[in-house]
């Protein structure tokens, strides 16, 4: 099943074109990554998908539902609907500093989603097991290491029960000796069968966890496919460029 | 020690004149500097555009003036005699609009230093405009704005002597005239001494509430 549709999206800024005609749709249980020089539009991208950006023109659907259809936006109860489907990682990890770490995963849950607060908890406690942060329930946000922070936000994401997650960047703003501990909850995701969108520049990452491989440049995509074509044999000259200039 | 007591007694009504303008002006203006500041940070033009120009008068003319003001307003514009009463409110009124404007854009500043990446967050997290001003931009702009608002608290107590133009018997005024009575200066330095002890005690429970909020950064 197509959880996510994007068709022919346009997004500008002003007079600065960023996003020329976007089509991609992602299945559930698929791992896509976004690969593509700065200011290729990836995050652009990402950010239309999960409504941060208005898109100019085109469609946006999640599970079959609508939430732009031809450039226009569906009413406020359909978006609302429509952004239970998926949560999303920053390159920052936006957290929120004056909660700790437990009320940064169970405040949404329990005043947006309005479930039961003793369910949620004992979901957050599981979060953050699953994360490895289990002690740090009580901590604050500045208590804790980047990739840690990285890694309260993933659960934080996941305590709304999204059924695919986007990752912009998740690992940009870390010291390279703490991406590797993001990395390997993104992988433990994928195993779990998360639907997932990550913009990244870590190539071999892209290549072990993707079962797609998109590639972009100037706000289209240049090439896609599985990992072993488009990282390794890619056919594209702009994708030959691009990898041989990151893979130096 | 005799004399000081003395002093004191004589003083001591506008004492609690004064702590009770200050106590007003700060239950009124505060919440309305809030409200100010949302005016003046409207997306609809025509209310940020009112909204920065009453600021830019209340900060661009003498606090002093603008008591006279609010007290005659009523009388010169509208033919209603002012009344004994009126001189207590019209202080009120008066330091409330003034400190409201300071507050304002002290809240603005501390609201605009927010990053983008908060409101961007509680976004998708679904929370609406009135959760993410609430739960994630207030808490975290009232500790940034401490600072400053301790600032404009203190130039409160001592601005609270001004309200000797309205004739409102408040400390000051009444220890120029023991002052002038006894030809001695120091019902000033009593006065002085007041100020002083209020001030330390704002500036103590602001620290204090400072450290309060000094569990996350």
């Amino acid at each position: 099943m197509k959880l996510l549709e994007i068709n022919h999206l346009k997004k500008s800024f002003d007079d600065l074109h960023v996003l020329h005609d976007i089509s991609m749709s992602v299945e559930e249980g698929e791992v896509v990554s976004i690969i593509g020089p700065s200011g290729s539009g990836k995050s652009t991208l990402l950010r239309c998908a999960t409504m941060l950006e208005t898109m100019n023109g085109g469609d946006l659907i999640y599970g079959g539902q609508a939430a732009v259809k031809d450039g226009v936006y569906a009413d406020k109860e359909q978006l609302k609907k429509v952004k239970e489907f998926y949560g999303l990682v920053f390159q920052n990890f936006n957290l929120f500093p004056h909660y700790s770490v437990m009320k940064n995963l169970v405040d949404a849950p329990i005043h947006v989603q309005k479930r039961n607060k003793d369910e949620i908890h004992k979901e957050a406690l599981q979060l953050l097991e699953d994360v490895g942060l289990a002690d740090k329930a009580n901590a604050y946000p500045c208590q804790l290491s980047g990739g840690q922070q990285q890694r309260v936000a993933i659960a934080r994401a996941l305590a709304m029960k999204p059924q695919m997650l986007f990752f912009d960047e998740p690992t940009s703003a870390l010291d390279p000796e703490l991406t590797t501990e993001v990395l390997k909850i993104l992988r433990q995701l994928a195993e779990q069968n998360m639907t997932m969108v990550i913009v990244t520049h870590e190539i071999d990452f892209a290549r072990a966890v993707s079962d797609r491989v998109i590639f972009m440049a100037d706000g289209y995509i240049v090439e896609q496919g599985p990992p072993e074509e488009v990282l390794d044999n890619p056919q594209n000259p702009r994708t030959q460029a691009f990898l041989r200039k990151v893979q130096r | 020690m005799q004399y000081f007591v003395s002093v004191v007694q004589q003083i001591g009504h506008g004492i609690s004149a004064s702590l009770l303008l200050f106590v007003l002006t700060l239950v009124f203006s505060m919440p309305l500097g809030l409200l100010v500041c949302f005016g003046r940070m409207s997306k609809f033009r025509p209310l940020s555009a009112v909204a920065g120009f009453v600021i830019s008068v209340l900060r661009g003319t003498p606090l002093m003036l603008q008591l006279v003001v609010v007290f005659f307003g009523p009388y010169y514009l509208l033919g209603i005699p002012v009344s004994n009463r009126w001189r207590f409110w019209a202080a009120i009124v008066g330091f409330s609009i003034n400190y409201a404007a300071y507050f304002a854009e002290i809240y603005r500043s501390g609201i605009q230093s927010i990053p983008l990446g908060q409101y961007e967050a509680a976004e998708v997290l679904g929370y609406n405009k009135t959760q993410t001003f609430c739960k994630i931009i207030f808490p975290q702009m009232v500790k940034r704005v401490l600072p400053p608002v301790t600032n404009e608290i203190i130039t409160l107590t001592k601005d609270t002597s001004l309200a000797f133009v309205l004739a409102y018997a408040e400390m000051f005024t009444l220890a120029k005239q023991v002052a002038a009575a006894d030809a001695s200066i120091a019902p000033l330095f009593v006065a002085g001494l007041f100020y002083y002890i209020f001030n330390y005690v704002v500036a103590f429970v602001m620290d204090f509430i400072e450290r309060k909020l000094a569990y996350y950064q």
